[in-house]
């Protein structure tokens, strides 16, 4: 057996690791939480739940939401009255800033993007995708919503409006995509895995039903 | 020329001020000099330009949700008439308008 281990082919180099570049702001992080720990303002163990806490937020607790707005009409009117108050409701803490619920309907279809930087609803749904916060989503989502729409696989036709929010300031906006046909009779249980994480930011709709 | 103190109702026109302060604002570019309308009154919030430098954010700020016209904001727009964009803005960013119409 030779180095090479006894083929030929080419391995290409190695794959980039994600945090092997100690930018500025990584660097600025890293040497701010040391300082924070060290001087006791809090304790690694507080920054390390902090992460574990972010990280159990996902997509699905805005999907129970949404699949709670599909089959109670009053639940409906109280998430679109005041989004905090009936995440709350529903057991969710989320905290001081205002969720907002939008709501698709056979004449609008909305779409969410923070302009300014990645403004997202964290608090419900944990971390955004990696694309919402890039230069050219941000840019193009405001201007050419329809055709960022297209690269998604999603089609409005032209007789539908298509509203884009622009989150600014001090509201967090979520979507509550139009409740898929062929779903009637569905139970909460059965519909949360329709609500997907894009269809919360509005860039798809909800899934649609497996045909049996 | 800095924007109104008088509150906003829903239905209101209101142009966004043209203004480049140093600093942190949560004011876009793109939408500066535009006129769009009132859609939700959100409630006062502690002004981010303040609170991005460590003080309390006071006075605090009324924040609206305003509604422009899509093709009003981009001449090049390519989707259809009748989009929209909304986008949260504070009541120093606004000046009454009378009517829409074209950036000036």
């Amino acid at each position: 057996m030779s180095i090479d281990h006894g083929h030929v082919h080419n391995h290409g180099p190695a794959a980039k690791d994600h945090d092997d570049s100690l930018t500025y702001w990584r660097a600025m992080e890293i040497a701010l939480r040391e300082l924070l720990i060290e001087k006791r303002i809090f304790s690694a163990d507080a920054v390390r739940s902090a992460v574990e806490a972010m990280d159990s937020r996902t997509p699905e607790n805005g999907a129970r939401l949404v699949a709670r707005a599909w089959i109670d009409p009053g639940f409906k009117a109280r998430l679109l009255a005041d989004g905090s108050t009936a995440a709350q409701e529903m057991g969710f803490e989320v905290g001081t800033l205002k969720l907002m619920v939008i709501e698709n309907t056979s004449s609008v279809h909305n779409l969410v993007v923070c302009t300014l930087c990645s403004c997202y609803p964290r608090m419900l749904i944990g971390l955004p995708p990696t694309w919402y916060k890039s230069p050219a989503y941000r840019k193009r989502a405001v201007r050419e919503p329809r055709a960022v729409l297209r690269e998604f696989g999603t089609v409005i036709p032209d007789n539908v409006e298509v509203r884009v929010h622009d989150s600014t300031a001090d509201l967090r906006y979520m979507i509550l995509p139009l409740r898929p046909s062929g779903t009637e009779g569905w139970t909460e249980e059965q519909l949360v895995p329709l609500v997907t994480r894009d269809s919360l930011i509005g860039v798809t709709a909800a899934r649609m039903p497996a045909r049996s | 020329m800095s924007g109104s103190c008088v509150p906003f109702q829903v239905g209101d026109l209101v142009k966004v001020t043209q203004m480049f302060p140093l600093g942190h604002n949560r004011t876009p570019r793109y939408i500066m000099g535009h006129t769009g309308e009132i859609c939700q009154v959100v409630g006062e919030f502690a002004n981010p330009e303040e609170l991005a430098y460590g003080r309390k954010g006071f006075p605090k700020k009324m924040l609206y949700r305003v509604r422009f016209d899509q093709a009003s904001i981009w001449p090049e727009y390519g989707g259809a008439p009748q989009d929209k964009l909304e986008i949260e803005l504070y009541q120093h960013w606004l000046a009454p308008a009378s009517n829409r119409g074209v950036k000036t």
